[in-house]
């Protein structure tokens, strides 16, 4: 490749039909409750490593759903399982599940 | 003076009229409708099932009707041309020499659906596979298919939120506020008669603000993996194949995302109609910032228009679902009735 002398970002867009949401839909089958989720932030917001580093599980809901997998697989091993989203949730999401599942299939 | 020697006009005969109608016509008066289109029953008689509960729209105009006695008539393809005022009101409709007089007027002109073609960058009347909310219910309604232009299936459809609500550009401040749910109920049905079907809504907000909505919405999520996706359509361009990429930020991934999608429903929202803005004017009623009129006071006299005599009820004040436009139609018989007692006595 021919050095030009100046390089160009990656595109940040999410490109819906060519991602590989595979991830999404066994999560889908294994913890149904994943779907009622409705992106509040709750869960997000009490959580301890959260405070500390970039883990959202709210994030990582919506990433996988559309099929954007960087850093999902760093990030679900930050969760220390100490369930307090899980205690805030308004729908009842069963969002501790939802890393161990995540953490089941990226093994 | 008995209430079976008053007369009042009802104009337009959508649910608010005629259920207004109803209730004017029990206490004992004598009640005309003018209604411009040919049959009565509004848009009512355009939509298939109703929010939230699926209830058919055509029962619920039966049970309306059923309640308009001997002392209505009904008078279709009625246009009033003018409005006169020498302690009655003489109302003239077009083409025809028959005046009605009446003691009281009731307007009850209703709404239009936003026009979607204002909104070019959404395709509407340009691309081959964009509708309104306002047709799919049709499409449910006459059991038609819902199939490419070239018969085959579709398999991804987008439903776009807020089409001429909360847009500046498109001259709609409001919110319109009945499209979200109706966009839920729509996903189920069509999830219901296509269950392959993906399916996926993209809003602003999802104001889910009656009795029975918000389990609506989770049942599209837990029941029929309606996928719900936080963000307004900016443009949608029509691909080779006749297919729609809808470009959008997913505002919860804090990212841009395009889409391929087979067909595109717009939700369409409500505007004062035609006939409200025109009644408006005819008979200086105030009209309010987004085109609807304007009661006196709209916490406790949200049926008395500015003008003595002249009542408002129904979608012709603000975008109402249902319950509440029939609610609305009854309050105002009521302080109709007061008002011609006062007359009365």
């Amino acid at each position: 490749m021919i050095n030009f002398g100046y390089t160009s970002n990656k595109d940040r867009q999410i490109v819906f039909d060519e991602n590989d949401r595979s991830v999404y839909q066994i999560l889908q089958s294994k913890e149904p409750s994943v779907d009622i989720c409705i992106q509040c932030g709750t869960c997000s917001s009490t959580c301890t490593t959260g405070q500390f580093t970039q883990f959202s599980l709210r994030q990582i809901i919506v990433n996988i759903h559309r099929g954007e997998m960087d850093f999902i697989n760093e990030d679900i091993r930050k969760c220390m399982f100490c369930g307090k989203c899980q205690l805030v949730c308004p729908r009842s999401v069963n969002t501790r599940n939802i890393i161990q599942v995540l953490i089941t299939i990226l093994n | 003076m008995t209430r079976e020697s008053q007369t009042i006009a009802v104009i337009g005969g959508g649910p608010a009229g005629l259920e207004a109608s109803a209730k004017l016509t029990g206490l004992g008066y004598n009640v005309f409708i003018l209604e411009k289109n040919t049959e009565v029953g509004g848009h009512l008689l355009d939509w298939d099932r109703l929010f939230p509960d699926q209830q058919n729209a055509s029962e619920v105009l039966d049970a309306i009707k059923a309640g308009l006695n001997e002392n209505t008539q009904i008078l279709t393809g009625a246009e009033v041309v003018e409005i006169s005022e020498n302690h009655r009101f003489d109302i003239k409709l077009a083409g025809s020499p028959q005046k009605i007089t009446a003691d009281a007027i009731l307007v009850a002109t209703g709404f239009d659906v936003f026009d979607a073609r204002k909104k070019e960058e959404y395709g509407y009347g340009i691309y081959d596979h964009v509708i309104t909310s306002a047709e799919l219910e049709t499409y449910f309604k006459n059991k038609k298919e819902i199939l490419k232009r070239n018969g085959s299936p579709v398999k991804r459809i987008a439903f776009i939120h807020c089409v001429g609500s909360r847009d500046e550009k498109a001259g709609v401040r409001h919110c319109s506020r009945v499209c979200c749910v109706t966009a839920v109920k729509q996903a189920i049905e069509v999830k219901e008669l296509y269950p392959d079907v993906e399916v996926y809504l993209f809003y602003m907000d999802l104001r889910m603000f009656g009795l029975g909505y918000e389990e609506l919405y989770k049942e599209a999520q837990e029941i029929y993996n309606i996928r719900f996706i936080r963000g307004r359509l900016s443009e949608s361009f029509e691909n080779q194949d006749g297919t729609i990429m809808v470009k959008v930020e997913d505002t919860l991934a804090g990212k841009p995302m395009r889409i391929n999608v087979d067909l595109m429903v717009l939700m369409v929202g409500i505007l004062a109609s035609s006939g409200t803005s025109e009644m408006g004017s005819k008979m200086g009623i105030g009209i309010n910032s987004n085109g609807f009129l304007k009661p006196v006071n709209s916490h406790f006299s949200s049926q008395i228009s500015n003008r003595a005599g002249v009542f408002l009820a129904g979608t012709c004040k603000s975008p109402k679902n249902i319950e509440e436009t029939l609610s609305d139609a009854r309050a105002a018989a009521v302080l109709i009735d007061n008002y011609l007692k006062a007359k009365i006595t």
